[in-house]
């Protein structure tokens, strides 16, 4: 008996020994997504066996609560050794004009990362001389989603302007179908607010809106507004109940004819619901934004103070890496970021959306953190809630412009 | 003696740890919604923080503020939240405890069951009714059952509203209530023959009207027009807010229904009262403590609601949503602490102007004693 304790106190005296610290990922990766980061998380561990990996995740979806127990830990003095978040302002205007994160340029420069992504995609990540997260993978938020079976039973064809979506939604709406755009909850409008505004400013005017050069209350911006509100009366009016796993359904089930919903809904209708990319359901660039790619990105992160910060830069370096993007994006449903990834890994969406990321124009994502800070997003909503409201382009552009000077956007 | 510095000692650590972690912690809540913290992004999450004071702007803004539409619109709905869901839960749960006190076949049996949705946390209670409430599913499936047409009421997502009013006009609305309840006080002092709190009741109450008609109607407090109302969209979260707590207050009124002694109702029955002249002039008036407890009780609930309507329509649908959501979204997502800890200020006074005077009651009559 006493042996055997003793064997035991060895084994464990030993694997203490042996381990070289640990490593808390920090992440909103749960369910669907969790296997892409399991994989990534192996691969880690065959490289740095003696590191113990703590995979902290809080779930929720678009990590709406993980971002609340992120702040009370970096508030608290007690940050995780990396966090996963959305690549550009959201990070930059949260916890980079804080000085809370450690410049990672050195880093980019060791790996050559600087060649690896485009430079659109660091020019979003970039801040006052820095570079500031590693980007795993690369969303694109102005797609829209349609089966092509039905499209030909209606006798329509994909729009590719907003006048023409707005004629051929008269056209279904003539044959008997009520609400041609499938729409869910209160962030699926703004994610559709976003494809509309990109269309009708074009690249550099949303560029603009977001640096301050172009005011919300400008004509051409209330404008956005106007046509918004003429695609919303195409939408089904119990939007708010829906999720948007429920908004793509519609389409799938003939409900509806359209919706406009970032990529992962390509890895909703493969995976869950078993389609064929391609024949069984199709994609097009959102009306009138071909040649832009609206891009969003989960990346991580190195804050100051992190506990095991030698572990952390590694882990970066696997992130950041050819072999771990192509580990873990066909797992997560997305695309690399670099531009070298191997595109048989990929499903036929996935192949078509990695030909329009190395030669379209690239521009951020509202929605998804890209563009503009967390304290303009989450008031954005607010916007949004007012011109549903009262159906004002003025009010909604008043009000946008009021949060845009409040929090300072562009400064 | 002894006793008293016994006592004494033994209360201290308590005290302390109430005054740090409950009136200190209020206390500085006070400071921060007096500050700018948040308003700066480069110093809302930095490692030290410098805050201004910035004295009660951030209360000018909420309440008179452009961006700041959806926190008037959340006090709106949080007064009709209360006010129907108290009229709602009261008048229901009377009714139980009247059907329950004429001792039908099975009372234990049907007193477990209407008690029994509180025994479940609001998160629970809102995924049920949100699932109940779908556009084209639970409750609007029932009349098919009978053969009729579905209806078609979206419970959760309707933006319409009733009983609308301009936010502008708040300053004459409230000095017509006060002034209509001066003139209510003037009537009872009158009636209890009081000369001096007639005169002063009237006086005053007379005043505030005569503002009210005169000046009040020009005072506004935004440039333009803003109406609030009712929406509708509440109505399926107060559904299942009675729904949870209809039975606590049943249990409640049972027990006072139950404890009316047995001789006062004889009496009643001798002197040739009608069971509806019973309830009227004898039960009701010997229920009232209890309604005011449960008042009490469920008021300060409807105030801090929060979990129902989280679980119910989520945080970012404005026509369900409450000061206390919103005071969630500016602070955890929006970084705007100092907001957010004006809101939570408000919402204390709010739940003391319910509580504070119940306690005060409660206090005199002790010492009374």
């Amino acid at each position: 008996m006493r042996k055997w304790l003793w064997v035991l106190g060895m084994a464990l005296g030993l694997s203490a020994l042996a381990q070289t610290g640990k490593l808390e990922i920090f992440s909103w990766w749960a369910g669907d997504e969790g296997p892409a980061l399991e994989a990534l998380i192996r691969l880690y561990k065959q490289k740095y066996p003696g590191v113990e990996v703590i995979n902290a995740t809080v779930t929720g979806g678009a990590g709406v609560n993980a971002k609340a127990v992120l702040k009370t830990r970096m508030l608290g003095g007690d940050p995780p050794d990396t966090f996963q978040v959305h690549a550009g302002m959201e990070l930059i205007g949260t916890w980079v004009v804080a000085n809370r994160m450690e410049d990672l340029t050195p880093l980019f420069r060791q790996e050559g990362w600087l060649q690896a992504f485009p430079k659109g995609l660091i020019d979003l990540i970039s801040y006052k001389g820095g570079i500031w997260s590693v980007p795993v993978n690369i969303h694109r938020s102005n797609v829209m989603w349609y089966i092509p079976a039905k499209l030909r039973e209606w006798g329509v064809n994909p729009p590719r302007t907003w006048a023409e979506f707005l004629a051929t939604c008269e056209t279904l709406k003539r044959k008997g179908l009520q609400a041609p755009l499938a729409l869910g909850e209160n962030w699926t409008q703004q994610h559709l607010w976003e494809s509309v505004a990109l269309a009708m400013l074009g690249a550099d005017g949303w560029n603009n809106l977001w640096n301050g050069k172009l005011k919300f209350t400008d004509p051409k911006a209330v404008a956005v507004w106007e046509t918004f509100g003429k695609v919303l009366d195409c939408a089904n009016k119990d939007a708010a109940g829906l999720s948007w796993q429920q908004a793509v359904d519609r389409v799938v089930q003939g409900q509806a004819a359209f919706n406009i919903m970032g990529d992962w809904a390509a890895g909703y209708m493969a995976t869950t619901l078993k389609l064929k990319p391609g024949t069984d359901f199709a994609w097009a660039p959102s009306p009138g934004t071909q040649g832009v790619f609206m891009m969003l990105s989960d990346s991580f992160g190195l804050p100051k103070g992190a506990k095991n910060r030698q572990n952390a830069l590694n882990w970066l370096r696997l992130v950041g890496s050819k072999e771990g993007q192509d580990t873990f994006n066909p797992l997560k449903g997305s695309i690399a970021a670099r531009l070298d990834s191997d595109p048989a890994k990929y499903n036929a969406y996935g192949q078509a959306a990695m030909r329009d990321w190395k030669s379209n124009r690239i521009v951020g994502s509202l929605v998804h953190g890209a563009v503009a800070p967390e304290s303009f997003m989450s008031q954005f909503g607010t916007v949004m809630e007012i011109f549903l409201q009262t159906k004002s382009p003025q009010a909604a552009a008043n009000a946008a412009q009021a949060i845009a000077d409040q929090v300072g956007l562009g400064r | 003696m002894r006793d008293r510095i016994t006592a004494f000692l033994v209360l201290l650590p308590s005290l302390v740890a109430v005054g740090i972690f409950v009136y200190g912690f209020i206390g500085q809540n006070l400071y921060v919604s007096l500050s700018d913290w948040g308003k700066n992004p480069a110093q809302a999450l930095a490692e030290k923080p410098t805050l201004h004071f910035v004295g009660l702007s951030n209360y000018r803004e909420l309440f008179t503020g452009f961006v700041d539409v959806r926190f008037r619109q959340s006090v709106v709905n949080l007064i009709f939240f209360t006010l129907f869901f108290m009229a709602g839960s009261l008048g229901l749960g009377l009714l139980l405890a009247v059907a329950l006190d004429q001792s039908p076949r099975g009372e234990g049996f049907f007193r477990t069951v209407f008690l029994f949705p509180m025994a479940l946390s609001f998160v629970v209670t809102g995924t049920i009714w949100r699932w109940l409430l779908q556009p084209q599913g639970g409750v609007n499936v029932l009349p098919t059952l009978l053969g009729l047409p579905p209806w078609s009421f979206p419970w959760l997502t309707t933006r319409e509203q009733v009983l609308v009013f301009d936010w502008n006009q708040l300053p004459f609305y409230t000095a017509l209530v006060v002034g209509l309840v001066l003139l209510y006080v003037a009537y009872r002092a009158h009636r209890e023959g009081e000369g001096k709190r007639r005169l002063y009741a009237l006086l005053s109450g007379g005043l505030l009207l005569l503002w009210a008609f005169t000046l009040g109607r020009s005072a506004h407090l935004l440039p333009y027009p803003e109406p609030h109302g009712f929406s509708l969209a509440l109505v399926g979260v107060i559904l299942a807010a009675m729904w949870q707590m209809s039975g606590y207050t049943m249990a409640l009124y049972l027990a006072g229904l139950r404890g009316i002694p047995v001789e006062v109702l004889e009496a009643a029955k001798v002197d040739g009262a009608t069971p509806w002249q019973t309830y009227r002039h004898v039960i009701l008036p010997l229920l009232a403590p209890i309604t005011l407890s449960a008042m009490i009780v469920l008021g300060h609930i409807a105030l801090k609601i929060f979990d129902l309507i989280f679980a119910m329509a989520g945080l970012d649908y404005a026509p369900t949503d409450v000061p206390a959501i919103y005071m969630y979204l500016l602070a955890f997502r929006g970084n705007q602490f100092a907001k957010g800890a004006a809101i939570g200020i408000l919402l204390l006074l709010l739940v003391a102007v319910v509580v504070v005077p119940y306690l005060a009651s409660q206090l005199r009559k002790e010492v009374r004693r």
